[in-house]
């Protein structure tokens, strides 16, 4: 018996073993390349011939068409204030639909349920011709703005998490602050709010890291203002034929460079879901 | 006594105003009717001259637009444009010069506009018509008229979704509502590549683009249906693949014997963690025609030195592959949220069939395997319509391709969100881009129709407040 157990607990470990292995090769794989010292793309074998910090160091040195430290900027300036809009539409909506009770609040959560089965890219189209009708496409820093309004627009419609987690809420602590004589406004602010910092963290960090990942929509409206782009687009373009030759190394790094600070948002953002789903009050 | 306050206020404020505007016009007097058409008209009589005024300010606004522009917007809304771009040659320069025709697209977009504020100004009637009524009722039975300070004051209480909800709202209008208006009403005009204002003029077409899409002998058809196999096969097997094997990897960790648990978990999370256009723009060099992978398979005489495998020029084994790289991508995932379910699992459940002598493969069966079939439904089901619409992993790592001649601009491993990608932004054929967007819109809405609704969490939202 004792063997028989031996022999399967080896042999799940040996398993687990090769499993790691292989979902950590490819961002090994990534994370050598990157110190590469040979240029060019790719080549017929797979550890480099010598090791080198250029290509962390030539991303910050800007050329005509890379300037990875300004894509950067762009990114999080970006990245700053969609977050904040969209994350105070998500949480008033997702209160409105939680506490307060409404003759349109059933027919709204709908209609939200109904628009999210419309693929997103169909209107994309759209959306590029009404911004430029309403001249958002003009110069370089309008299209930022415009870029904004795409994430934050039309964040409103994504409540279902956070209402999910109000829901969870006693409704005997709102009625508690009622009878000591607090609007529903007051109650919203310094009630609910404060008990709900897991589910906003969560909003906040998954709106923050949209415009990271996002190519797109950024492209789509970007078209070729390179001194404009976000860092998505810009890895993508170093990618591109023309680019491969020189930036294939440099590619990987930036890969790198942005990937540290998201994943250590990710496994933040990982600790609050779990905790927003487990709801606010714990028994 | 602030409890008292908002007691009496709600008691008054709440009966009148719940009324619909069925029961406004039928009861209401001659002043509530007319308050339908003179917006505020009720108010203002009764002294409520700031709310009145907003009315009426608004509907003047609107009348305002209309008459210098929206009438016109409906017109060629309807005709979509008849002037066509023209030439006409200037004699005393000695050219030809543009005169500027009809643009059907703008046509469509400010018809767009001017429908939904006409709906918007519809809908303003009635809350006239309405807030007429209860001023009405309350005068009757000789209440207290809240004043323009009252009506100011309610957003904070009973009004507070009003105020919390207009931006958002109007968020979801202006980027959502009205381009997927515009969007849908496309599919029902000739917006192609060979229609493009401002040169050339497009029209209603009704249902043509439909047939073409659903009919049979078109090569339209001949893209459509497979490309439609594919995304269904797709969504399946991605679903259920990473769905089994990561709740598998889950088990293998949380087994009582596996030890260093952490470790593992950290391991697998790692992938999650890396943005995933970072991974996929990886996948796709690593296993590009001289990426990493095939180097290895040479180096090891598997392949010739200068022979590669072709992960994604190859329609069978780019499909193979993808689905093996979202493995990659997916089973961490649902690792991750099955690990909490299996550790919510009640211990007494395992104890009481331990004693009832239950063997290890009977427990999994008959206790852990429906508690997370139970709990992971709803999670199966959007991921399976995320799986439909699983743009990224698509586009970022074949592109569609191997492209083939027997579709209309469509790869072998498009899903039709990429086609639709493809459609529009490449092909410039909006109007079959959003009968794509149309048809998948239906797919998903009956799958969601038959399951979603019949979630827990949707039936009974407050079953814990």
């Amino acid at each position: 018996m004792k063997a028989k157990r031996f022999v399967t607990n080896t042999l799940c470990h040996i398993l687990l073993a090769i499993l790691s292995i292989i979902w950590v090769l490819p961002i090994f794989y990534v994370i050598l390349t990157s110190f590469r010292a040979e240029g060019g793309s790719y080549k017929s074998y797979i550890w480099p011939r010598g090791f080198t910090l250029d290509n962390y160091l030539n991303l910050f040195r800007p050329t005509s068409q890379i300037d990875f430290f300004r894509w950067f900027t762009n990114t999080f300036v970006i990245a700053v204030i969609s977050t904040i809009i969209a994350a105070f539409f998500v949480l008033s909506v997702s209160y409105c639909m939680s506490r307060l009770r409404f003759k349109m609040r059933k027919p709204f959560m709908n209609i939200a349920l109904i628009l999210g089965m419309f693929p997103g890219f169909m209107s994309m189209i759209a959306v590029y011709y009404i911004l430029k009708g309403l001249g958002f496409l003009e110069t370089g820093t309008l299209k930022q703005v415009a870029l904004i309004l795409v994430y934050s627009g039309g964040a409103g419609l994504g409540f279902y998490m956070a209402k999910g987690f109000f829901d969870t809420i006693p409704k005997t602590i709102d009625e508690a602050a009622y009878i000591d004589g607090a609007t529903k406004w007051q109650t919203f602010i310094h009630v609910t709010i404060p008990m709900s910092k897991p589910i906003i963290t969560y909003t906040l960090i998954t709106t923050f890291m949209g415009p990271w990942v996002d190519y797109i929509f950024a492209k789509v409206i970007m078209g070729n203002d390179t001194k404009y782009y976000t860092i998505a687009i810009g890895l993508w373009t170093m990618l591109e034929k023309e680019y491969v030759e020189y930036f294939y190394t440099q590619f990987y790094a930036g890969c790198v460079l942005i990937s540290i600070p998201i994943a250590i948002l990710f496994l933040i953002t990982q600790r609050c879901y779990v905790e927003g789903l487990s709801g606010a009050v714990k028994g | 006594m602030g409890v008292f306050q908002k007691k009496k206020l709600k008691s008054t404020s709440l009966k009148p105003s719940e009324a619909g505007i069925g029961e406004a016009i039928a009861k209401g007097n001659a002043v509530t009717k007319l308050s339908l058409i003179v917006f505020g008209l009720g108010n203002i009589l009764n002294k409520q001259i700031g709310r009145g005024l907003v009315f009426l300010a608004a509907e003047i606004v609107y009348f305002y637009y209309m008459i210098s522009f929206g009438f016109g917007a409906i017109g060629n809304f309807i005709t979509l444009g008849t002037k066509e771009q023209g030439q006409t040659y200037n004699e005393a320069l000695g050219i030809y010069e543009y005169t500027a025709g009809d643009n059907s697209m703008l046509f469509l977009l400010y018809g767009v506009i001017t429908i939904i504020l006409t709906l918007a100004a519809i809908g303003l009637a009635c809350m006239s018509a309405k807030s007429a009524y209860c001023t009405q009722f309350r005068k009757e039975k000789g209440m207290h008229i809240p004043t323009f300070k009252d009506d100011i004051l309610s957003v904070r209480e009973e009004n507070l979704h009003t105020a919390m909800l207009s931006l958002p709202i109007l968020g979801i209008i202006i980027f959502t509502i009205v381009p997927l208006v515009f969007m849908i009403l496309i599919a029902f005009t000739s917006y192609d590549h060979e229609h493009q204002p401002p040169g050339n003029l497009f029209g209603w077409v009704g249902l043509d683009n439909f047939k073409a899409m659903l009919g049979q002998g078109s090569k339209l058809a001949a893209t459509f249906w497979p490309v439609l196999q594919w995304t269904l096969i797709w969504a399946v097997v991605a679903t259920f693949s990473c769905f089994i094997l990561g709740l598998i990897l889950a088990l293998l960790i949380n087994r009582k014997g596996t030890r260093f648990k952490g470790f593992w978990r950290f391991m697998f999370v790692l992938s999650v963690a890396v943005p995933q256009f970072v991974s996929l723009l990886s996948m796709r060099t690593i296993f590009n025609a001289n990426g990493p992978v095939n180097v290895i398979l040479r180096q090891l005489g598997i392949i010739g030195m200068t022979e590669s495998v072709p992960f994604f020029t190859d329609p069978t084994l780019a499909k193979i592959t993808i689905i093996c790289i979202n493995l990659w991508i997916g089973i961490p995932f649902t690792m991750l949220s099955t690990t909490g379910i299996l550790q919510n699992i009640p211990a007494d459940l395992y104890e009481a069939a331990r004693i009832d002598g239950a063997s290890a493969p009977v427990i999994f069966r008959k206790i852990t395997l429906p508690y997370i079939v139970f709990v992971m439904t709803p999670n199966l089901i959007t991921s399976f319509t995320g799986n439909i619409n699983n743009f990224n992993v698509i586009f970022l790592l074949s592109g569609g391709g191997p492209d083939t001649l027997d579709y209309y601009y469509a790869g072998k491993t498009d899903l039709l969100v990429t086609w639709l990608y493809r459609l529009t932004i490449t092909q410039k054929d909006y109007n079959l881009g959003a009968v794509i967007g149309i048809l998948v819109f239906i797919i998903l809405a009956t799958l969601s129709l038959l399951t979603y609704r019949h979630t827990g969490s949707y039936k009974d939202e407050g079953a814990f407040q």
